[in-house]
């Protein structure tokens, strides 16, 4: 039985984010597999899953779910035991060392990734596509941050439209954690990525599921094509 | 926060339900200042001067096809002016409609409902440019004006209206919860100052969107009007505390005097709660005072029936009788193209227009229940917002169970999302879906900002 959690999403659910755990929910069904997708609300503990969704928010909710992941602790061990993680743009954020909020302040993050995250120059609005191992990965972008990766750690991809974390990487992956700017149901837009997280929170092989989410996958592929 | 760019260029005038291009230019009342009669000789002479370029401006946009010429003359007239809505205001009995959804209607309500010459922004073009170059067009003392959130302060600031209606506030586009929130804010912020000092005007406002509550209950003088709110995900936490809000009851009524249940809702923490005092309701009929009866509009949906009855005390602060209103208001049929029957392909279609996840979920329960196929038609142009991702915030799976058939520019992005849904769809070209439909005329087509006008460009009315 995979468990799927989407963490807060009253705090960090903008921009349709909620799209991701339903395409995960969904894909594995459709394949016949034992599959669950929950929400944990603000206040309750984090339950055991097996993949926790981490979506967008502004600073005042991304301080917030912060700090009540924090103060409820479990997710770093839930990692350790091997559940994985993904999350998007406020998300990624809050997985690293630090990040900008309301005036000028730094808030200091979960601290699971050297990752800092600075505020922007300017706002970066509009389609982002990032080369991942021979895949493109096709998003869209509306945040105000810069994100400084560590020297250990390896970035989702290259920037070839958009600007990610800089303009040159965008995101972040560990062996457990995944992350992206690419905002909302991300998951919709790349199929293929949805099964490579439900591959590796199942550690087994996906069968192939064709659906009209790869003709939309070739289009989006197409209208962006750099 | 983004400009608020999808009103910038207005599609259609509301009054006459035809497209601007086909509405015969006023002429002489275009370029005479003397049309307005005593009312402009008061302005001075740089807002004379403001108010035949405005009107110069828009009929040469107008005659050379550049859209409607309602945005362009207005912002040359305030560039010349910038006093010119106040000045153009002044002397006038005003109503502002404000709010995520509803406004075009409510305002075309209004106006119906308030009846004789009537002054307003039918294009819909709903920034200061746009209510200056309504008023440049008459010099009628009575007005209504749909007025964008974002430019609601400062149009209060500048009109001094007698009444100000606040529908209700939801993302919209890429909007997020929390920008929603900051509208509330500032206009909370707003209200505070505005309706202990500048202006005396009554606020009429939806008592069940805590949204509006938070902002609305600073204003010393505010008729609270408990009607339809579908939508409660952007206010899933209080503006006071931050924490939860408890709904408790959801609507079940739709529309024509059926049996309903209210939904109510408190802080779960701290006292932040609806207003105790309503002027009007909306449950199996229509509460206004003491007076209760079904309002039998031709324009369909239950947030239609909402929108009209805050319509109707938003009036009754005018000293409109309630009953003249309404039946003044029930002679209108269609809004802009909206809830109107079009024919195209030999086919009957009722257009409909939703651009949020808000006035999706209000369309979900008006096609509710029929099992006949639907058009559902998507954009991602400027006036749409670039990014489709809210599908995933509007409750597609209220469509099971009948054929959706997906339409317009992201049409994909729509399939995708019915495909997850577990909703039966079809996708097509527009010039095939009329043979691809299995189902009777009429048949309903919701569609977004844009697509919404190509839908009604290539459609004839019936």
């Amino acid at each position: 039985m995979l468990k799927i959690a989407t963490i807060f999403p009253e705090l960090l659910g903008t921009y349709g984010d909620g799209g991701n755990g339903l395409v995960l929910l969904q894909r594995a069904k459709k394949r016949g597999l034992d599959v669950s997708l929950h929400s944990v609300g603000i206040g309750d503990a984090l339950i055991d899953a097996d993949l926790y969704l981490l979506g967008g928010g502004e600073d005042g909710p991304q301080q917030q779910a912060t700090e009540a992941l924090r103060r409820d602790g479990s997710l770093a061990k839930r990692l350790d035991d091997g559940a994985h993680i993904f999350a998007v743009c406020a998300g990624l954020q809050i997985l690293g060392t630090s990040f900008a909020v309301h005036g000028g302040n730094s808030a200091r993050g979960l601290e699971f990734v050297d990752a800092e995250s600075v505020r922007s120059a300017q706002r970066s609005v509009g389609d982002l596509v990032v080369d991942v191992d021979g895949h493109e990965l096709v998003g869209f972008e509306n945040h105000g941050g810069q994100t400084h990766l560590g020297p250990d750690v390896r970035p989702l991809g290259t920037v070839r439209r958009g600007f990610g974390n800089d303009g040159r990487v965008d995101g972040f992956r560990t062996t457990v954690m995944t992350a992206t700017y690419s905002h909302g149901p991300v998951l919709a837009l790349n199929p293929w990525l949805a099964d490579a997280l439900l591959a590796a929170s199942l550690r087994i092989e996906l069968e192939p599921l064709a659906s009209v989410a790869d003709d939309l996958y070739e289009q989006r592929r197409r209208a962006l094509r750099v | 926060m983004r400009i608020p760019l999808r009103k910038s260029q207005a599609l259609f005038c509301k009054g006459t339900n035809r497209p601007p291009w086909l509405v015969p230019l006023p002429f002489s009342g275009l370029v005479s200042v003397k049309a307005m009669g005593a009312h402009v000789r008061k302005l001075g002479i740089r807002a004379i001067f403001a108010v035949r370029v405005v009107r110069v401006v828009n009929r040469l946009s107008r005659l050379l096809g550049r859209g409607e010429g309602t945005v362009i003359g207005g912002r040359v007239g305030l560039a010349i002016d910038s006093q010119l809505l106040r000045k153009l205001a002044k002397g006038r009995q005003i109503v502002l409609v404000s709010g995520t959804n509803g406004k075009t209607t409510t305002t075309a309500l209004l106006r119906e409902g308030w009846g004789g010459d009537v002054v307003s922004n039918v294009t819909g073009a709903n920034m200061p440019a746009g209510h200056v170059a309504a008023l440049v067009t008459s010099a009628s003392t009575r007005v209504v004006l749909e007025v964008d959130e974002a430019w609601l302060v400062k149009v209060i600031r500048d009109t001094e209206p007698a009444v100000v209606v606040l529908l209700n506030l939801s993302r919209d586009q890429l909007d997020r919860a929390n920008e929603v929130r900051q509208v509330a804010q500032r206009w909370r912020d707003g209200f505070s100052d505005l309706f202990n000092g500048v202006s005396a005007g009554v606020v009429v406002a939806n008592a069940n969107d805590p949204l509006v509550v938070y902002a609305a209950e600073v204003a010393p003088r505010v008729r609270w009007c408990a009607v339809m709110n579908w939508w409660t995900e952007d206010a899933v936490s209080c503006p006071v505390c931050t924490q939860p809000i408890t709904y408790e009851g959801t609507w079940t009524c739709s529309g024509q005097g059926e049996e309903s249940e209210f939904l109510s809702w408190h802080c779960s923490s701290c006292d932040f709660s609806p207003p105790t005092t309503v002027e009007a309701m909306m449950s199996t009929k229509a509460h206004v005072g003491s007076q209760s009866l079904v309002l039998d509009l031709q324009i369909p949906g239950s947030f239609n029936e909402s929108n009209a009855l805050i319509a109707l005390e938003a009036l009754a602060v005018l000293g409109v009788d309630f009953h003249e209103g309404l039946e003044r208001m029930r002679q209108l049929r269609s809004v802009a193209g909206r809830f109107e029957l079009r024919t195209w392909r030999g086919r009957t279609w009722r257009l409909m227009l939703a651009k949020n996840p808000a006035g999706f979920e209000s369309l979900f329960h008006l096609v509710e229940g029929s099992k006949h196929d639907l058009v559902v038609a998507i954009n991602a142009n400027v006036a749409d917002g670039h990014d489709p991702s809210w599908l995933y915030d509007a409750h597609f799976e209220r469509l099971r169970g009948r054929r959706v058939w997906c339409s317009g520019e992201r049409k994909l992005d729509l399939a995708t999302r019915l495909y997850y849904a577990d909703v039966e769809f079809g996708v097509s070209s527009e010039e095939e879906l009329a043979a691809n439909l299995s189902s009777s005329d009429p048949i309903d087509v919701i569609a977004n900002y844009t697509a919404f006008a190509s839908w009604y460009e290539r459609s004839s009315p019936c």
